[in-house]
C-alpha cells in the first residue's frame, strides 16, 4: 500500500511534447481514474508510473520513494493491459505464477498465492486452460489475477474493459471496484469512458491535450467543471454552451454560459432564451429534446419521460435556475 | 515500423548480433569484396603475381564469343525452364482447383519432387535418357528416333531443361493452387452467371486475378534457373556438348575451378551479382506493388 | 471446405477430365523416381541390356546393402551422415544466429542498429554460387576444407531467416514484452520464456525449409570436400560415375539416388502443413 506522487511530469517523444507538466497526489488506498479522449496523454502518464516510459522531466514517487530510474518490476506495481497481454503459450496458472517464479518465490508459496487469487476471481476451474480457450471476461480475470498475486502496492489499469461487451463491462466494473476495496490497494485506472470514470473513481483526473484540466471527486467535477472541455467531456449528453449575448448577460466578449441539459426546462414562452424544436429522442425514462437556438447552436434539454414532448418545429422557451449556470471565459476556463 | 517497447542496454544487443555479424562478414562480405577486387586483375602466366587490368576482364568477357554464347544459352535455358515448369504447374493447379475434394491428395502426391535435389533430378533424367541403357532412349529408338544428348546440342538442352523444369513443378504448383484458391468463388460464379464458359472465365477472370502469383513465380523461377540448376547441368552434360549447355553459373565454376582463371571467373561473378541485384530490385518493386492490391 | 461447394462446373465431364489430367501429371512427376527405384532393385545385367524392366526385381537388399556398406568411393551410410550433419547444422545454425539478431534488432535500440540492418539486407541478394571462388579461398585459408564447419558456415551467411523472424517478432503485441517487464523478466528471460515458445511453429517451418536447402546443396560440397569420406550424398552420386568409358554401377548409383531423396521427402511429406506455410511465408 502506498501513495503515488507525480510532480510536474513532462514527456516528449523527440520534439513532440505530449505531457506538459502534470501534478497529482494519490493517497494510500485511493482509486484514481484518469479520463480523457484518445491522444490526451493519459496512457503515457500511466506508463510513466509503471516505468514503461521514461520521464522527460519531473518526478514520480511511489510510497515516497523516487522511482524515475527504477525498473518496472522494482516499483511494487502491477498492471492490467487493455488487450490483457496474457502469455499465449502458458496456461492460466503459469500466467499468474510467472512473475513469482522470476522473483524466485518457493513453489509452495506460488501455488498458495495463485490458488488464492483464483478463488477470489472464480478462476479455479480454468487453471489448466490456455488463454485462447477462455472467454473475454475470463481473460480479463486472469489479467487481474496476474496483478493480484504479486501483492503490489499500486494497481495500474490501462483501459482494461474496452475489449468487453457492454453488459460484461458493467459487471467487471463492479468487480474491479469491489476487489480494490477488499484489497485496500492504491489504484490508477485509465479510461476514455466517462461512465467508468464516474462510477469507479474516488477522484478523477480529466486530461486534455497533455494537461490535467481538473482533479477531484466525480460529482464535484460534474457539478463544477473547471473548463469548457471538462464540462463537455463529463456528462452525457454534454453541457449546453450558449454565447452570453443570446441571453442578454452583461459579460466580456467571448464569454460562454454553460448549463446542463437536466437543469433546463421547456416553457411555452420566454423572453430569456428561445428556439425551435429540431427533434426529440424518447428514451423511456427520459426524453432528450434538441432545440435550435437563434444563432444556430443546438441545445439539449433532458425531460422526464412522462413530461409532454413539444412537437417538432414548434417554438419553445428555455428557462433554468441561475444557480446552475456556469460562466466560462474566452480561454475556456471558469470565471 | 518500430516497436513501442525496447529493452535497455547496449552490450547485450551487440552480443546478440555478433554471431551473425561475424559469419556474414567472414563468409559473405569479405568474399564478395574479394570477387569484386579480383575481377580487376589477371594472374601472370606462372600464377605468382596479379596484374592490374582495371575493367580489362570485363572488356574481354563482353567481347568474348564463348561468354556471349553462354549469355544466350542462359537466356534460352531460363526462358524454357520457367515457361515449361510454370505451364505444367498452372495446368495441374487449375485442374486440382476444379475438384470438389481430393485436391489435398494430389497436392501431397505432387509436392515431393520439391525435396529432390537438382543434382539428383539430373541423375534420374540422365538415367532415363542414357545413350546406352536409358529406357526412354531405347523406346525412342524403337520409334526410329536416335536420341543422343551427348553429341546433339539441341537434345542436350532439351534434357537439362526437362530435368530442371521437372524439379520445379511442385513449387510452382503449390503457389498456383494457393493463388487459385484465394480467388473469391463469388467472382467466378458471377462470371458464370454472366454466361462465360470455362475458358473465357479463365482468360478474363482467373488469369488476371492470378497475375501477382504468376509474376512472383516468374522472378523466382528465373533466379532458380540461373543458379540452382548447376547440379542438373553438372550431372547431365557438364556444360557440353561444345558448351551448348554452359550457363553463366556453370561458366564461373568451369573458368574459376577447372580453368583456374581467377580474374575472369571473378569478373563473371560480378556480372552475375549485378544480374541478381536487378532481379531482386524487380522482385521488391513487385512486392511493393502487391501491397496495393 | 464450404468454399468448395460452388456449383460452377464441378460435375460431369469436366470433373472426370480433371482427375484424369491430374493422374497423368502425377504419373509424369513420378515416372523418373519410379524408374530409379526399379533400377535400384534389379541387377546390373538387367540394366545394361536395354530395355530394363519396369517392375521391381529381387536385388533390393543386395543393392542397398552394397551402397550403404561400401558404395563406390565411400560408403553411402557415411555420406548420409555427412549430409545429415550438414543439413541439420545449417538449419540449426542459421535459426540460432537469426533468432538472436532478430531479437536484438526488434527489441533494442543500440548504436549501429540501422547499419547492421542494412548490411544484413544486402546478403539477401547474393546466393553462394556468385561468390564461390573467394569463399573457397577463405575456407581454404582457415584450413576448413573437408570439414563440417567448412560445409556449414558459408551457407548460414545470409539473412533470410533473420528477416522472417523480424517480421514475426513485429507482430508480437508490445504489451507482452511490457507485461513481462512488469513481471520482472529481464531481456534474455523474456526471449527464452515468451518469445521462443511463441515462435515454435515459425522455427519448425523454417527448419524444414533450411534442412532441405542444406541437404540438397551440390556445388559447395563439390568444391570443398575432396576427401570421399567427407562427401555428402547429393554430390557423392556424381562421383560414383566412372570417368572414361567404363560402365557405371547403375543399381548402386540408383539405390544411392533413392537414399538421397528419402530424408528430405520424409521431412516434406511428414511436415507438409508446416512446410507449405514456411515456404509461402519465407517467399513473401
Amino acid at each position: 500500500m502506498a501513495t503515488v506522487t507525480l510532480e510536474n511530469i513532462c514527456k516528449s517523444f523527440g520534439k513532440t511534447d505530449v505531457i506538459h507538466g502534470v501534478d497529482i497526489d494519490i493517497a494510500d488506498g485511493e482509486f484514481i481514474v484518469i479520463v480523457g479522449p484518445s491522444g490526451c496523454g493519459k496512457s503515457t502518464l500511466l506508463r510513466m508510473i509503471a516505468g514503461l516510459e521514461t520521464v522527460t522531466s519531473g518526478e514520480v514517487r511511489i510510497g515516497g520513494r523516487r522511482v524515475n530510474d527504477v525498473e518496472p518490476m522494482d516499483r511494487d506495481i502491477a498492471m492490467v493491459f487493455q488487450n490483457y497481454a496474457l502469455y499465449p503459450h502458458m496456461n492460466v496458472f503459469d500466467n499468474m505464477a510467472y512473475g513469482l517464479k522470476i522473483a524466485g518465490k518457493p513453489r509452495a508459496e506460488i501455488a498458495e498465492r495463485v490458488a488464492g487469487a483464483a478463488r477470489l476471481l472464480q478462476l479455479e476451474p480454468y487453471l489448466d486452460r490456455k488463454p485462447r480457450e477462455l472467454s473475454g471476461g475470463q481473460r480479463q480475470r486472469v489479467a487481474m489475477g496476474r496483478a493480484i498475486v504479486r501483492k503490489p502496492a499500486v494497481f495500474l489499469f490501462d483501459e482494461p474493459l474496452s475489449n468487453l461487451d457492454a453488459k460484461l463491462r458493467v459487471q467487471m466494473r463492479l468487480e474491479i471496484r469491489q476487489l480494490q476495496r477488499d484489497l485496500g490497494v492504491t489504484a490508477v485506472y485509465v479510461t476514455h469512458d466517462q461512465v467508468e470514470a464516474m462510477t469507479l473513481a474516488d477522484r478523477m483526473v480529466v486530461m486534455h491535450a497533455g494537461r490535467a484540466d481538473q482533479i477531484g471527486p466525480p460529482l464535484e467535477v460534474y457539478e463544477n467543471p473547471a473548463t469548457t472541455f471538462v464540462a463537455g467531456f463529463i456528462g452525457s449528453p454534454p453541457m449546453n454552451f450558449v454565447p452570453v449575448g443570446l441571453v442578454g448577460l452583461g459579460a466580456p466578449e467571448g464569454t460562454v454560459l454553460g448549463i446542463r441539459p437536466e437543469h433546463v426546462e421547456l416553457v411555452s414562452g420566454s423572453d430569456r432564451l428561445h428556439g425551435t424544436v429540431v427533434y426529440a429522442e424518447a428514451l423511456g425514462a427520459e426524453t432528450l429534446v434538441h432545440v435550435r437556438l437563434a444563432d444556430g447552436t443546438l441545445a439539449t434539454v433532458r425531460q422526464d419521460g412522462t413530461a409532454p414532448t413539444p412537437p417538432e418545429g414548434s417554438d419553445v422557451g428555455l428557462i433554468w435556475a441561475e444557480a446552475h449556470q456556469k460562466l466560462f471565459g474566452a480561454d475556456g476556463t471558469r470565471l | 515500423m518500430e516497436k513501442r517497447v525496447s529493452f535497455k542496454g547496449v552490450l547485450l544487443p551487440l552480443l546478440l548480433v555478433l554471431p551473425q555479424l561475424v559469419v556474414t562478414a567472414v563468409f559473405f562480405f569479405y568474399p564478395a569484396g574479394q570477387a569484386i577486387w579480383q575481377s580487376l586483375f589477371i594472374p601472370d602466366p606462372f600464377g605468382l603475381s596479379m596484374q592490374w587490368v582495371g575493367l580489362g576482364n570485363f572488356d574481354y568477357l563482353l567481347s568474348n564469343r564463348y561468354y556471349r554464347a553462354s549469355f544466350a544459352t542462359t537466356a534460352v535455358f531460363s526462358i524454357l525452364v520457367t515457361s515449361v515448369s510454370m505451364g505444367v504447374a498452372l495446368f495441374l493447379a487449375v485442374l486440382a482447383d476444379r475438384l470438389i475434394r481430393g485436391s489435398g491428395v494430389y497436392r501431397t502426391l505432387l509436392i515431393w519432387p520439391y525435396a529432390v535435389a537438382p543434382a539428383v533430378a539430373g541423375v534420374l533424367w540422365m538415367f532415363m535418357f542414357n545413350t546406352r541403357v536409358g529406357v526412354v532412349t531405347w523406346y525412342l529408338g524403337l520409334l526410329g528416333y536416335d536420341w543422343n544428348h551427348v553429341l546433339n546440342e539441341g537434345e542436350a538442352m532439351g534434357l537439362v531443361v526437362a530435368a530442371s523444369a521437372w524439379g520445379r513443378i511442385s513449387y510452382n504448383f503449390l503457389f498456383f493452387l494457393a493463388g487459385l484458391q484465394a480467388i473469391p468463388r463469388s467472382v467466378i460464379e458471377a462470371a458464370a452467371i454472366d454466361g462465360a464458359r470455362f475458358w473465357t472465365r479463365f482468360r478474363t477472370m482467373v488469369f488476371p486475378l492470378l497475375s501477382p502469383t504468376t509474376f512472383f513465380l516468374l522472378v523466382v523461377n528465373i533466379v532458380y534457373a540461373f543458379f540452382e540448376t548447376f547440379g542438373v547441368i553438372h550431372t547431365i552434360t557438364s556444360g557440353g556438348p561444345q558448351q551448348a549447355t554452359t550457363i553463366l553459373v556453370y561458366k564461373v565454376y568451369a573458368d574459376g575451378f577447372v580453368g583456374q582463371d581467377l580474374g575472369s571467373s571473378s569478373a563473371q561473378s560480378v556480372i552475375l551479382l549485378v544480374l541478381v541485384s536487378l532481379l531482386t530490385v524487380v522482385q521488391f518493386r513487385f512486392i511493393e506493388r502487391r501491397v496495393h492490391y | 471446405m464450404s468454399r468448395r461447394d460452388g456449383m460452377v462446373e464441378r460435375r460431369g465431364w469436366g470433373y472426370w477430365l480433371s482427375h484424369a489430367g491430374l493422374i497423368l501429371g502425377v504419373a509424369f512427376v513420378f515416372f523418373p523416381i519410379w524408374l530409379a527405384f526399379v533400377a535400384s532393385t534389379v541387377s546390373q545385367t538387367e540394366i545394361v541390356r536395354p530395355p530394363m524392366p519396369l517392375w521391381p526385381g529381387d536385388h533390393l537388399l543386395e543393392n542397398y546393402g552394397k551402397a550403404l556398406a561400401s558404395g563406390v568411393n565411400a560408403p553411402v551410410a557415411l555420406m548420409l551422415m555427412n549430409s545429415a550433419i550438414m543439413a541439420i547444422g545449417i538449419a540449426l545454425g542459421k535459426i540460432a544466429i537469426s533468432l538472436l539478431s532478430a531479437f536484438a534488432i526488434v527489441y533494442f535500440r543500440f548504436p549501429g542498429r540501422k547499419l547492421f540492418f542494412w548490411l544484413i539486407f544486402l546478403t539477401l541478394m547474393l546466393p553462394v554460387e556468385v561468390r564461390i571462388v573467394p569463399t573457397y579461398e577463405v575456407i581454404a585459408g582457415f584450413g576448413m576444407l573437408n570439414s563440417y564447419s567448412g560445409l556449414i558456415l558459408p551457407l548460414i551467411a545470409s539473412a533470410t531467416a533473420t528477416f522472417l523472424f523480424r517480421q514475426f517478432f513485429m507482430t508480437v503485441p508490445d504489451e507482452l514484452a511490457e507485461a513481462a517487464r512488469v513481471d520482472g523478466a529481464r531481456p534474455m528471460r523474456f526471449f527464452l520464456d515468451i518469445l521462443m515458445p511463441m515462435s515454435r511453429t515459425n522455427i519448425a517451418a523454417l527448419f524444414v525449409i533450411l534442412f532441405i536447402y542444406g541437404w540438397n546443396q551440390y556445388l559447395w560440397p563439390l568444391l570443398i570436400t575432396t576427401d570421399p569420406a567427407m562427401n555428402t550424398i547429393v554430390m557423392g552420386i556424381k562421383q560414383m560415375f566412372p570417368s572414361g568409358d567404363d560402365i557405371a554401377d547403375w543399381p548402386v548409383i540408383m539405390a544411392t539416388s533413392i537414399l538421397a531423396m528419402v530424408p528430405p521427402v520424409l521431412v516434406v511429406i511428414g511436415m507438409q502443413r508446416l512446410f507449405i506455410r514456411g515456404l509461402v511465408e519465407s517467399e513473401k
